[in-house]
């Protein structure tokens, strides 16, 4: 059968869309291996694994080992809390309290809001209070603001597919309200989780705007790149890059795999009968 | 040994809107198999889902075997209940599930287990202990579903459409199942469905109710001969309601006749003729009258002298098969 024309030119649409989405982070890796004596742009000067051992050895400007570190200790506690609060939240939005409405709509605004007046206004606030801005408080809450309404969102998609029988059934057999959550809800969400884990995880890990001016003194990782592009000007820059992206593949592929396994389990649990 | 029971005294129950069941007197004898019977949104679940504790009661009392459970919470009450679906728990074995309500009391795992197996030899599922809900026909989960309920020795077992997720063929095997374990049992079954031949096949006592109240509670061959209001009549089947002598009786479609040409009878014209194997069905509107008559014959019957759609026919019956209905 032959295509219509509408085909070749969405076609090629889409091609020059997954260029420009790649495009970058392709370059980049192809400069990450730049020769020795290679500059920050084409032509490659040879190929090598210069810049990535260059990373590893003490950096003139820039402290990418600790921001990393960094990054990945608030990813995890940002992962944690979305992860606690979105679910508790999400219960609690399940039956009708006084001012459900309104609570709704603010926690979505936080949403609307624009990133940089977020982290202009908490780091306002921590100032006013004469408190010290740092990653692991101001940062901390300011990509909250960004990683909660997403992950209750989440949440509320789960729980309107949840089926209350199950619940009731729960109680029905002498589950009290806290085993009625262990022994049946959290199994049965356990792998809609995942995916709220990894979604505060990146969102924090990458988070730029908001982490700006709530950072404090240490940066975390998105900001020591940013801070790096104008100082450094050696492709080791491009390995970082190279690094991280790669890092952030890892962890993706990481809660894919882990999801994959729980679905396998419940696949187990509801695959046909076996004769 | 009719001592344990379950009363319901004047219990209602009102939503923000509506009044779901209005005034349900009620009394189930220990160890009986009742049906509630009715069309959807006649209050029948709700009525079962407020037995259950599941729904909180608007006003009235509940009694189970002498005790008030009215405010009790669904576990400690002495019922249990089968859900729609089964609601059986995706994640947990056959046998985990049976012995989830050990579990909450907090007992041993050997004996919960030891416990749970048992309950599966019961129900014949001895070998899918192992298995998870999934895995199983829809007969086996709803024996699990019974298990699972059974184990936490209820004084009444209540059945939320328990066959309505089955194909219909299936239905009538797993019906008489169901019917076999409560002999065996001999638990008190309380059973809501909207299939009048469920609750004929079923049931010692027939529980019929429409619009949130009771409108008969007998034997299943009383509600069927002896319907008391029109609605039974109509809502059971197999009835004609009509207007004899200015009263509202209801006839059984299988006890009227059709005598032609004599006229010593009530005439009408066949309007349809559905064959259904061993009987016929000869649909008939009465002349100068809304009503029409449906008139269930034998085969036999009814191939001595075939009838043509349009024909007229004159309807008879035995006086004793006229049933009078209260107004």
């Amino acid at each position: 059968m032959a295509r219509s024309a509408s085909f070749y030119v969405l076609a090629a649409f889409f091609a020059c869309f997954v260029l420009f989405l790649y495009g970058p982070v392709i370059t980049i890796g192809i400069l990450s291996f730049q020769g020795p004596r290679g500059g920050l742009t084409f032509p490659m000067n040879g190929v090598s694994l210069h810049w990535f051992f260059d990373l590893l050895e003490e950096q003139a400007v820039g402290d990418f080992w600790g921001a990393f570190r960094r990054s990945l200790l608030l990813g995890c506690m940002v992962m944690v809390t979305t992860v606690v609060v979105s679910v508790m939240g999400g219960l609690a939005f399940r039956r009708r309290f006084a001012g459900a409405t309104v609570l709704f709509y603010l926690v979505i605004a936080s949403l609307v809001i624009p990133s940089i007046l977020v982290s202009l206004g908490v780091g306002l606030v921590f100032n006013v209070l004469d408190w010290e801005v740092h990653w692991s408080t101001s940062g901390f809450g300011s990509q909250l603001t960004w990683t909660l309404p997403f992950g209750l969102l989440i949440m509320f998609a789960v729980f309107n597919r949840f089926d209350r029988a199950y619940e009731e059934a729960a109680r029905d057999l002498g589950a009290n309200r806290w085993q009625t959550f262990q022994f049946v809800v959290l199994p049965l969400i356990a792998p809609s989780l995942i995916g709220v884990a990894l979604f505060g995880f990146t969102l924090s890990y990458d988070e730029f705007a908001r982490t700006l001016l709530t950072s404090g003194s240490y940066n975390t990782l998105p900001l020591e790149i940013f801070g790096m592009t104008t100082n450094v000007t050696t492709p080791v820059l491009y390995a970082l890059g190279t690094v991280t992206t790669v890092f952030s593949l890892l962890i993706i592929v990481m809660f894919l795999v882990t999801a994959r396994l729980m679905r396998r389990s419940a696949d187990r649990h509801s695959r046909g009968p076996v004769s | 040994m009719k001592n344990r029971h379950l009363e319901l005294i004047d219990v209602c129950k009102s939503f923000a809107d509506a009044r779901a069941v209005d005034g349900v007197n009620l009394a189930v004898e220990e160890g009986a198999y009742a049906c509630i019977l009715g069309p959807s949104g006649c209050g029948k679940s709700t009525l079962l889902r407020m037995i259950a504790g599941h729904e909180s009661v608007t006003s009235g009392d509940i009694v189970l075997a002498g005790s008030n459970i009215t405010s009790l919470s669904p576990s400690r009450r002495g019922t249990a209940m089968m859900f729609q679906d089964y609601a059986l728990f995706p994640h947990l074995s056959v046998r985990d599930n049976v012995g989830f309500a050990l579990r909450m009391r907090g007992q041993k795992e050997a004996e919960r287990h030891r416990k749970a197996d048992e309950m599966l030899e019961r129900v014949q599922l001895g070998d899918y202990a192992n298995r998870f809900p999934a895995q199983l026909s829809g007969g086996q989960q709803q024996r699990v579903a019974l298990a699972r309920a059974m184990i936490t020795e209820p004084q009444v077992l209540l059945l939320d459409e328990p066959l309505s997720a089955l194909d219909p063929f299936l239905r009538v095997q797993i019906r008489s199942e169901l019917r076999q374990l409560q002999r065996d049992l001999g638990t008190t079954f309380v059973h809501v469905t909207h299939s009048q031949d469920e609750a004929l096949a079923l049931a010692d006592q027939v529980v019929v109710m429409n619009g949130g109240e009771i409108q008969q509670s007998s034997t299943a061959f009383d509600v069927f001969n002896k319907p008391r209001s029109e609605f039974v009549a109509r809502f059971i089947g197999g009835h004609n309601v009509i207007t004899h002598d200015d009263k509202r009786v209801s006839i059984r479609a299988d006890r009227m006749g059709i005598s032609w040409p004599s006229r010593d009878g009530l005439m009408a014209t066949v309007v349809d003729i559905e064959f259904q194997g061993a009987t016929v069905l000869v649909k008939s509107q009465l002349n100068g009258d809304s009503d029409a008559v449906v008139v269930r014959l034998g085969d036999t019957q009814f191939f001595e002298h075939p009838l043509k759609v349009g024909e007229p026919v004159c309807l008879t019956w035995r006086e004793e098969d006229a049933h009078a209905l209260a107004a």
